[in-house]
């Protein structure tokens, strides 16, 4: 019997596109948050990480809210797909960036280099095996997510029911930024 | 020449440094490095003014804040913060310069060589020696050519090989440059003999300053003396003092000593007496009437240091003795009682705070 592997290369090339997605917003986010205080910084963490936690329906209803009824095609599958892979890409890309001892960065700053050599010829380097294990488990996850694009493919079906979802929504976000306080202690638990 | 004044992290402090080494002494979380970061940029202060020869660093008021990379300032970081995956050579290649390949190529080489580096130059830092990597920290925070140096404590933790080394270094950075060097130190000993003048910290205000001989000899209250380690301070009274005959009587807890003439300080004085434990004299109690400045004593613990001998008293007075003289001593005193005698020469009063 001969098999059809295109399914298989189909998927390979929107789990790939999607994390290469992801992984530009995922890199620069984390980047940010890590070595920049600024307002709204809190709240930035706590939507990059809101994929998350909502369901893979919720999910897709919001994007339907916000984007309007799509055409299933293969450019919203794989946004969709990088959307849903942001936060484990922000998530392990942001410790990896944490894990490099800022008195590295610091004597390449004392060294004369500006924030962008002092991230391409310091930072990557020394993070490179968490950023490379990162964007692998992003890959991964991409690769076998299948939910939100079966459940996009059958948007239309579904129907805009999107408004009582609102509250659900604000209650993970909520839940993320207090967590997110919790953690750094700035709230005692 | 840096002018400082910060108040950053609950530091507090205000201070000037010209060229030579000036050290930075006092415990962990005093506010050594905190200092150091502030003005190598990596922190920002709550307010104060940072001036380095006539450029403005930091400035609360006019909300002047340089980037790191634009301060001048050589950083020594306390674990050398050498780059792992450079070869040392690609590290002191690392400053960007406006320079053309081949001058910056041979002043590295030109370091390396100072520095005697140039048979590790291919090596990277965790392949080299202690010394090297020590030796290649110091060649590259110099070799941009900065109009400061920060070098934070890194004498701590280091074995004695090592440390004899990285005195040299210093001394060779004072010696040969003009660079005023701002040094983070707990260990006194590296304090006093490069530093030409030292800044004593406690809990990020400034106890005092000056040559770290002066400030030895005269700390200014007990709580400058404790931090530099001194023993034996003593609560006292002067009872009596005499110019002419370059006398004093002290009171302290349980006994009287007779010490010289204490300038400006009047009868009736609340001090605390100091003595060093090495000018104390302890000898073994044989039953006889201790003498003028004699304290009979009960020895707690005797504890070796390399060449002599430390006795802790009842009372927290502290002696030491050679060795030699201390096994010669016990062999005919099982009883632990001693008589310890307080030259009266050896006598110094700190005021109180």
């Amino acid at each position: 019997m001969a098999l059809d592997w295109s399914p298989l290369w189909l998927s390979l090339r929107y789990a790939g596109l999607a994390t290469l997605l992801s992984i530009l917003v995922a890199l620069p986010l984390a980047w940010l948050l890590t070595h920049r205080r600024f307002p709204g910084g809190e709240l930035l963490d706590a939507l990059a990480n809101l994929p998350l936690v909502l369901p893979p329906a919720v999910l897709v209803y919001y994007l339907l809210a916000v984007l309007g009824p799509l055409d299933f095609s293969w450019h919203t599958a794989v946004a969709v797909s990088a959307i849903y892979t942001l936060p484990l890409l922000f998530r392990m890309t942001r410790a990896g960036l944490e894990a490099v001892d800022h008195s590295f960065e610091n004597a390449a700053r004392s060294l004369g280099a500006g924030e962008w050599r002092t991230f391409r010829l310091v930072t990557m380097p020394l993070a490179w095996r968490a950023l490379l294990a990162a964007v692998l488990a992003g890959f991964a996850r991409a690769f076998v997510d299948f939910a939100v694009t079966a459940l996009l493919a059958n948007a239309a079906s579904i129907g805009p029911t999107v408004w009582p979802l609102v509250p659900i929504a604000a209650m993970a976000l909520a839940a993320l930024y207090i967590g997110n306080r919790v953690r750094r202690g700035q709230v005692s638990a | 020449m840096i002018q400082v004044r910060l108040a950053a992290h609950g530091v507090d402090v205000e201070f000037q440094a010209a060229s030579g080494i000036t050290a930075l002494f006092g415990a962990a979380g005093a506010g050594k490095t905190v200092i150091l970061d502030a003005i190598a940029g990596f922190v920002t202060p709550g307010s104060g003014r940072i001036i380095l020869n006539d450029e403005i660093l930091f400035d609360g008021a006019s909300r002047v804040n340089l980037p790191p990379r634009r301060r001048h300032c050589g950083y020594v970081a306390r674990h050398w913060a050498l780059f792992q995956h450079m070869s040392l050579h690609d590290n002191l290649l690392f400053p960007p310069a406006d320079l053309a390949r081949r001058e910056r190529r041979r002043r590295v080489k030109e370091m390396m060589e100072r520095f005697g580096l140039l048979e590790a130059a291919q090596r990277r830092p965790q392949d080299v020696s202690p010394a090297e990597r020590l030796r290649a920290t110091m060649a590259r925070a110099l070799i941009g050519e900065p109009k400061l140096l920060l070098v934070d404590e890194p004498a701590d933790g280091l074995d004695i090989a090592l440390r004899a080394e990285w005195q040299k270094v210093l001394r060779m950075v004072r010696d040969e440059t003009s660079l005023p060097v701002l040094m983070a130190a707990r260990d006194p000993d590296t304090c006093f003999d490069l530093a030409g003048n030292m800044l004593l910290l406690d809990a990020g205000r400034i106890l005092q300053s000056g040559p770290p001989r002066k400030v030895l000899d005269q700390p200014v209250g007990v709580e400058a003396a404790r931090l530099l380690g001194i023993r034996n301070l003593f609560p006292a009274e002067i009872v009596a003092l005499d110019p002419g005959r370059n006398t004093s009587l002290l009171r302290l807890e349980n006994f009287e000593l007779a010490g010289p003439y204490f300038p400006g300080r009047l009868r009736g004085d609340r001090v605390w007496l100091c003595v060093e434990p090495g000018e104390l004299h302890a000898t073994a109690h044989d039953g006889s009437r201790p003498s003028a400045n004699q304290v009979a004593l009960r020895l707690e613990r005797a504890s070796e240091t390399p060449w002599n001998v430390r006795l802790e008293f009842a009372g927290g007075i502290v002696a030491e003795i050679a060795r030699r003289d201390f096994e010669r001593q016990r062999k005919d005193n099982d009883n632990k009682e001693w008589l310890v005698e307080f030259p009266p020469h050896a006598l110094r009063v700190l005021g109180c705070p």
